[in-house]
């Protein structure tokens, strides 16, 4: 987030777009929900469902699937051609605005229509009011990035803020709600393919040597590595020959589960580090215990980049051991010490190193979190980011078109499945379903449909059936709820005997490598 | 000091602030007003009327969280009058229901049958679940009040429990109205209200159903912030009492948001959660999975032990045993198939320090810099 959590009641206006945030979020909702019902402030809400938070919306607007990079040029394009973006900020802020307006002059509000399904009228009374706030703030979730436009999604987003100058504001912003509880520290430390912690570039000579220089070692590898979708292919053909994975499930999360399995079938050696025997454990050749959050110290970051204490409750079950123990015996053995003896001794090595972290100590937010950056000791945190300038200097507009999604209905296929997640559950289940109360609420899967979709399909509420793409075939409980738009149906994934992403599209966005999770194309039955 | 406005406050003179009311400036200055409806965040409603106080002039006692500081008030906080009033409102609410903590006295000493009554409805032989944990408790020991003298008031709703996390007691329910709050202004679920009248009234979920079967979604707000027995987390309630636990402050595990909360330990289990208030970035809230969802962590399914599979099955296998072999195997594939053969896949659901451990593992002892997460997915 480029703003803080507590932002969303400082704003005017609020744009909530690909976020089932009353149930994925629910704590940020509240926030959502009191600036409306409380403080007067205006919500759009753009999503496929009619979502819980889209019935606090001023307008709710409903666009297909995967035609976002659509409507929101054709909101830009409404703010420009009625002169309501925030020219100071274009000019002296920005760069790229000409291409940007070029690219946006066909998208009119009806042109928009025929793509999104979005009535023009409502599509440009929504740019003016975003456009008009004094400070607009825009939420997003996964239903903007797992596409193969993700990227463009979320670039066209920030093209929209930076128009009407919403960013670098109290109050204002981009907003992406991070899933899981430290998916933004396992970026900041460096778990991905091309950067140090710190996003420190693997392919700049000064980050490696520094890196080289902390930890004693030599030729760091000046190549950016494979994302997780393409070390699973890659483990197919035989290039990956050992996978070690740690508290992650990708044998439930990945798109198309079954040639995720395969993929793990070709390994020469599997290593799972887990809470449980998942999924994926299942397949592993060594199974390493580890502790949970309430076993072990440390910090997590969260969605709004601040720092905070996880600290020691209970004794871990077992022989478990925190996780950077386990890493750190097994780099022993292969002949290199990592004599760390607790979570904050590898905390100061990680300030040494990470400009934006090295300001952050375990003393300075014992009672409250910092948000990085935090350069200093003596450095209060970065609530809010892009006060000044950003981070490359001037904010480049990105004129992009629409592209239609990976896969589209047709007569065999002939509707649109998104999936998602719904409040009782969290990502595969290896936790909330250990809980009784929270099964309880939520035993099993369902395919939500519109009352119209399940009579075209000689279903009723309640019913069995059958769902199927080009990759597979799950079986379901049908659940009629107004929340279903004719000609979408949405599928949770947490389940594994009707697990949703056995259908879904590994189909990916070029730059992040995400799957297109949010469009696939389905057909229905009653089950036999 | 001379432009602020001022009130004197037990004899002492203080400086207002903008839009304070008596209660937020007593609170700035320590002085200590006991409340029972008031609920930081949410627009005050002076039903219990706890904190009133006496300010000169006025022809009535004022509550003070609804009364605004106002220039050259004088204002007393414990002073007989207001004492004398506090003391018949602890005494209505001790009569009203089953607040079988002995602070409610008996009639004509006859506790007893008060007790084997309360038993009843309880379904338990122990005295009141919040017993220790109860701010009208804390206040009749404090004001030295019990119920005696006044009759008893009819029970005339029952105990619901017919949901896995919240027991709704109106046996217990005082009225202040801070669930509903709560539900409406902070969480806003809009799931209860007032319904009926009068004597009758009582806290409703959609027309009076259980909550199972209207719009709450159990993120137990209400549960944290009720000041008695009348909701309290089912695997609490008899089981576990303030007393025998400690609590650690920590971070949630499930989503991004990275809420505050307490872990509530008995006998080395977490047998509860709560929100930590006053600090961001929930101040107090949680929701359903972060409050409730715990049981993962004394889950008999936990791995205890390293696993080696042999001949397609598991079988038990020391830290030595395992470590061995995983070090072993990773060194041969890395020098038959150079270090890009190898991958890592770190966790969003491990700490900051654990990432970087892991992360600089495949970088300075693999040499490679195949490192994701399920950020992606």
């Amino acid at each position: 987030m480029t703003n803080t959590i507590a932002c969303v009641e400082k704003a005017d206006v609020i744009l909530v777009t690909g976020s089932n945030t009353t149930e994925n979020h629910p704590v940020i909702s509240a926030g959502i929900k009191r600036a409306v019902t409380r403080k007067g402030a205006r919500l759009i809400v753009v999503d496929p469902r009619r979502v819980k938070i889209a019935t606090f919306a001023d307008h709710w607007l409903r666009p297909n699937l995967g035609t976002d990079v659509a409507w929101i040029n054709g909101m830009m394009q409404v703010i420009i051609a009625e002169g309501l973006y925030d020219r100071q900020f274009v000019e002296a802020r920005t760069e790229g605005f000409e291409a940007l307006k070029q690219v946006v002059a066909k998208y009119t509000p009806e042109y928009v229509e025929g793509i999104t399904g979005i009535p023009a009228a409502d599509l440009a009374a929504a740019a003016r009011i975003y456009a008009g706030a004094k400070v607009g703030n825009i939420v997003y979730c996964m239903g903007i990035t797992q596409h193969i436009t993700g990227t463009d999604n979320v670039k066209s987003l920030a093209n929209l803020a930076m128009l009407c100058g919403h960013l670098g504001v109290e109050g204002g912003g981009l907003n992406p709600l991070r899933g899981q509880n430290n998916v933004q520290g396992a970026c900041d430390m460096g778990g991905l393919p091309n950067v140090f912690s710190g996003y420190q570039a693997v392919t700049s000579e000064e980050a490696r040597r520094k890196m080289e220089a902390e930890w004693g070692v030599t030729e760091l590898a000046d190549k950016p590595g494979m994302t997780v979708t393409q070390m699973l292919p890659a483990a197919h053909d035989g290039r990956l020959k050992a996978l070690y994975i740690i508290g992650e499930n990708p044998l439930m999360s990945d798109a198309d589960i079954q040639h995720a399995e395969k993929s793990l079938q070709h390994l020469d050696f599997l290593v799972v580090q887990d809470l449980f025997l998942t999924e994926t454990a299942r397949k592993a050749d060594v199974v390493l215990p580890s502790k949970c959050f309430a076993e072990k110290d440390g910090t997590f970051s969260n969605t709004e980049r601040r720092v905070q204490r996880v600290r020691k409750a209970v004794e871990a079950p077992g022989e478990a051991w925190d996780d950077w123990q386990i890493v750190a015996r097994v780099a022993g053995r292969m002949g290199y010490a990592m004599p760390y003896r607790n979570a904050e001794e590898i905390m100061d090595e990680i300030r040494r190193v990470t400009p934006s972290y090295a300001g952050i100590t375990y003393a300075r937010i014992e009672e409250e979190g910092l948000h990085w950056p935090c350069p200093n000791p003596e450095h209060p945190g970065t609530p809010v980011l892009h006060k000044e300038q950003f981070t490359r200097g001037r904010g480049l507009f990105h004129a992009i078109d629409w592209l239609p999604p990976a896969e589209r209905v047709d007569d065999d296929y002939p509707l649109y499945l998104t999936t998602g997640r719904v409040l009782y559950q969290y990502h595969t289940g290896t936790m909330t379903m250990k809980s009784e109360g929270l099964m309880d609420r939520a035993p099993e899967s369902f395919l939500e449909i519109s009352l119209r979709d399940a009579r075209v399909h000689g279903i009723a509420d309640g019913d069995r059936v059958a769902v199927t793409s080009r990759r597979g075939t799950i079986h379901l409980v049908a659940r009629v709820s107004s929340q279903a738009v004719d000609g979408t149906v949405f599928i949770p994934f947490h389940y594994a005997k009707a697990a949703a992403n056995q259908l879904t599209n590994a189909a990916l966005d070029p730059i992040a490598g995400i799957p297109e999770f949010k469009v696939c194309a389905v057909r229905i039955a009653p089950a036999a | 000091m001379g432009d602020h406005d001022m009130l004197v406050m037990n004899g002492n003179e203080f400086t207002i602030e903008p839009g304070e009311t008596i209660l937020d400036l007593a609170r700035r200055q320590g002085i200590e007003i006991p409340t029972l409806c008031h609920l930081k965040g949410a627009t005050p409603t002076g039903a219990c009327r706890i904190c009133v106080v006496e300010v000169e002039g006025a022809r009535t006692l004022l509550p003070s969280c609804t009364t605004p500081a106002a220039k050259n008030m004088v204002v007393r906080t414990e002073s007989p009058k207001v004492v004398e009033a506090r003391r018949t409102i602890l005494k209505l609410m001790l009569a009203s229901g089953n607040h079988n903590c002995a602070a409610r006295g008996s009639d004509e000493g006859d506790w007893t049958s008060f007790q084997l009554e309360v038993e009843k409805g309880d379904r338990s032989e122990e005295l009141c679940p919040v017993w220790g944990d109860c701010r009208l408790q804390d206040l009749a020991y404090r004001y030295q009040v019990t119920g005696e003298g006044l009759p008893r008031t009819a029970i005339p709703y029952p105990l619901e429990d017919v949901n896995p996390f919240i027991v709704r007691d109106f046996s217990r329910c005082i009225l202040c109205g801070r669930c509903v709050q709560a539900c409406n202004e902070i969480q806003v679920n809009k799931a209860i209200s007032f319904g009926f009248r009068g004597a009758g009234t009582k806290v409703v979920a959609a027309g009076d159903n259980p909550l199972r079967d209207s719009d709450c979604v159990f993120c137990g707000e209400c549960v944290q912030v009720c000041p008695v027995a009348a909701l309290v987390e089912k695997d609490v309630r008899y089981r576990v009492r303030p007393w025998e636990t400690t609590t650690t402050r920590t971070t949630c595990t499930y989503c991004g948001v990275g809420c505050q909360l307490r872990l509530h330990v008995k006998d080395g289990r977490v047998v509860k959660v709560s929100g930590v208030e006053g600090v961001a970035p929930n101040y107090g809230s949680l929701c359903v999975k972060g409050r409730f969802g715990f049981d993962f962590i004394h889950s008999p399914e936990r791995l205890t032990t390293p696993l080696i599979k042999e001949d397609g099955a598991f079988r038990e296998a020391s830290w030595e045993e395992a470590l061995d072999l995983v070090a072993r195997r990773l060194e041969s594939i890395k020098a038959a198939h150079g270090s890009d053969a190898i991958g890592l896949l770190t966790s969003a659901r491990i700490t900051n320090e654990e990432n970087y451990v892991a992360q600089k593992f495949a970088r300075a002892v693999l040499k490679t810099n195949n490192v994701d997460h399920c950020a992606r997915l």
